[in-house]
């Protein structure tokens, strides 16, 4: 194992984010198939003007969208190392070096740390353009990172899940992040700091089942896939069709695994909200500071 | 040796059994008394089914393992119990909706001394299969729903709060893929234990026996100790449902079991297994007993080293040896 004690990389200003949305102006929506433009949807924080539906957004693209303005971005140099020398149709050595090339990102998921409505916030977040958003041994590492500054410097973390599950191709190396992780959330919880997940689309197999449920809060973007097997197994395993809205964000509401759905347009505001009302001390604190004594 | 005869056989020990019938073969014509010496022939077509069988089971594939560990007449959860333990009292439900078949667990006396520390209270849980057609269905075939996961790790709270060793076996295709499952919550389920299990003040080994297979056999899988039958297999996915999503067809189920890297001996070199427990020539199913007895004697050799460490010593390097597993590299 290799580990790397880094501290941080550059600060980003919030003008940097990359998104998911299709290139081009003019683009077809994944909700009600209307033309939109693209300027319409980045206005709106990447939700369709016309349905709300919730195209996905980049680790960058959320550090930017919460962040009250600068923050440092950690953890973004780690790759992967094909630690089991794996090989299937295409090496995976070599589908980690196309991906890099064509994403311009190092692997599935990227930390931060800034202030978020004035409380620090300590954020992992994932990349689904990166092998489906797939855990192997540098999702894992990132994720432990971000919780490990939450509990060492005492302050709440955010983990945005956006993952297809366990990366294949490390085989039970990628299984064992699972549970690294949450051995982490174990300190994290005991320090008595929140640990909240924003689930967007997808959030499946092995994330889910693993850090993605383990939140004090659990909110999650309306309409996303959320589940541990995948539809299609559970279709093949009942020899039937799933009810409507089976797996959503809507049904986890319902079957109680889900606390909150929040417009990603209204996220910033709510989380500060939920922040201020469980760091209330911190707010007293702050607030007190700026009140000249009275007498 | 000789192995003991099964019912089923697998592919792969097809020219060994043939080889083995011709030799009976010739033993039931020596014993007709044809007058014939046919005891030079017999010697040696012998020692072609003793090398043929070594040759074969001292060189398995990966896949062949996968196949051993998923033989119908392996030893289950509960043969091993059953040889590993004294008064075991099977415990059911999770008080929250129902009892899971394919999980089960209870208190029992360790028989240590037969293992070479001491007899000791444990509690021992773990996925179960049926052996039969009834029985398969009944258990889910190894799968747990949420509810399995919830008694586990009700179990599991209860050999803390008496301060008892925790011992889990691993056999499972992976959690039950169902509608119900979903809507009971399998992915919080399974997430609950990792992070208990990860805090739990007492013992925890894991030994996997048959096929752990992802998340659901993670499930109960957190633990000071890891460790594997010879041929057994734990990954992140089943060798068929990897060849289906990488390769796009059911039919590279081989290759995807030596890309995965999934054998006991594979998960040594990649620091997660601590130890691999033998098992007879052709597989645990050709003596129960004696692989009972391997998994016997380690678990007693790891529970006396545990059981030097503090509460707070054995949940920091349980942390930690999970912190070790994985690797990357910075750029
Ligand atoms: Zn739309």
């Amino acid at each position: 194992m290799s580990w790397f004690k880094r501290k941080s990389a550059g600060i980003k200003t919030s003008s940097s984010g990359r998104n998911d949305v299709p290139d081009g102006q003019w683009i077809k929506c994944g909700g009600c198939s209307d033309t939109v433009n693209r300027r319409e949807i980045e206005k709106q924080n990447l939700v369709c003007p016309k349905c709300d539906y919730h195209f996905k957004m980049s680790s960058m693209g959320y550090f930017d969208l919460l962040y009250d303005g600068d923050y440092e971005v950690h953890d973004d140099n780690l790759i992967s190392v094909d630690p089991l020398g794996f090989k299937d149709r295409k090496a995976y050595a070599d589908r980690i070096v196309a991906t890099r090339e064509k994403t311009g990102l190092n692997d599935a998921a990227k930390a931060a740390v800034g202030k978020i409505g004035g409380h620090s916030l300590s954020i992992a977040a994932m990349d689904f353009s990166f092998i489906g958003g797939s855990m192997g041994s540098v999702v894992g590492e990132v994720v432990t990172r971000a919780i490990r500054r939450g509990y060492e410097q005492k302050m709440p973390v955010l983990v945005i899940a956006q993952s297809g599950g366990a990366r294949m191709m490390e085989g039970a190396l990628s299984l064992m992040q699972m549970a690294k992780t949450s051995a982490h959330l174990t300190r994290l919880s005991e320090a008595g700091l929140p640990f909240i997940v924003l689930l967007t689309n997808p959030t499946t197999g092995g994330v889910t089942a693993s850090f993605a449920m383990l939140g004090d809060f659990h909110i999650a973007e309306p309409g996303a896939l959320i589940g541990f097997a995948g539809p299609r197994v559970i279709r093949e395993t009942m020899g039937q069709d799933l009810p409507k809205g089976f797996q959503t964000s809507e049904f986890l509401l319902e079957k109680g695994f889900v606390d909150l759905i929040i417009d990603r347009r209204e996220l910033r505001q709510e989380l500060i909200h939920l922040l201020d009302l469980i760091m209330e001390e911190k707010v007293n604190v702050r607030k007190k500071k700026k009140t000249p004594a009275a007498k | 040796m000789a192995a003991k005869k099964t019912t089923h056989l697998l592919e792969f020990e097809r020219p060994l059994a043939d080889l083995e019938a011709k030799l009976e073969e010739m033993r039931a014509i020596r014993n007709e008394d044809t007058g014939k010496d046919l005891g030079d022939s017999i010697a040696a077509l012998e020692s072609r089914v003793d090398d043929l069988r070594t040759s074969i089971y001292k060189n398995l594939t990966r896949w062949q393992r996968v196949q051993i560990a998923r033989h119908p007449d392996r030893p289950y959860s509960l043969d091993h119990i059953e040889n590993l333990t004294e008064g075991f009292v099977e415990l059911h439900g999770d008080r929250l909706f129902g009892d899971d078949p394919a999980m089960v667990g209870g208190f029992g006396t360790f028989k240590g001394s037969k293992f070479g520390s001491e007899d000791q209270t444990v509690m021992i849980l773990g996925h179960q299969k049926g052996r039969d057609t009834k029985n398969r269905k009944y258990r889910r075939f190894g799968m747990p729903n949420p509810e399995g996961y919830r008694k586990a790790l009700r179990l599991m709270e209860l050999a803390v709060r008496f301060n008892k060793p925790i011992i889990t076996l691993l056999d499972t295709p992976g959690a039950f893929p169902g509608q119900e499952a979903e809507e009971r919550g399998q992915a919080e389920a399974i997430a609950r234990n990792l992070f208990e299990m990860a805090r739990m003040p007492v013992p925890i080994i894991v030994v996997v026996i048959g096929e752990g297979a992802s998340g659901g056999a993670l499930g109960i899988g957190v633990g000071d100790r890891m460790l594997m039958l010879e041929n057994a297999w734990y990954s992140v996915i089943s060798p068929e449902n990897c060849s289906a999503i990488l390769w796009r067809s059911w039919d590279y189920k081989e290759e995807a079991a030596r890309a995965l890297k999934l054998t006991a001996h594979d998960l040594v070199e990649q620091k997660i297994v601590d130890e691999v427990i033998p098992e007879p020539l052709g597989g645990a199913h050709h003596d129960a007993v004696s692989t009972s007895a391997g998994i016997g004697k380690a678990i007693a050799s790891h529970l006396s080293q545990l059981k030097k460490l503090s509460p707070e010593e054995l949940i920091a390097s349980r942390i930690a040896k999970f912190d070790e597993i994985g690797s990357f590299a910075e750029v």
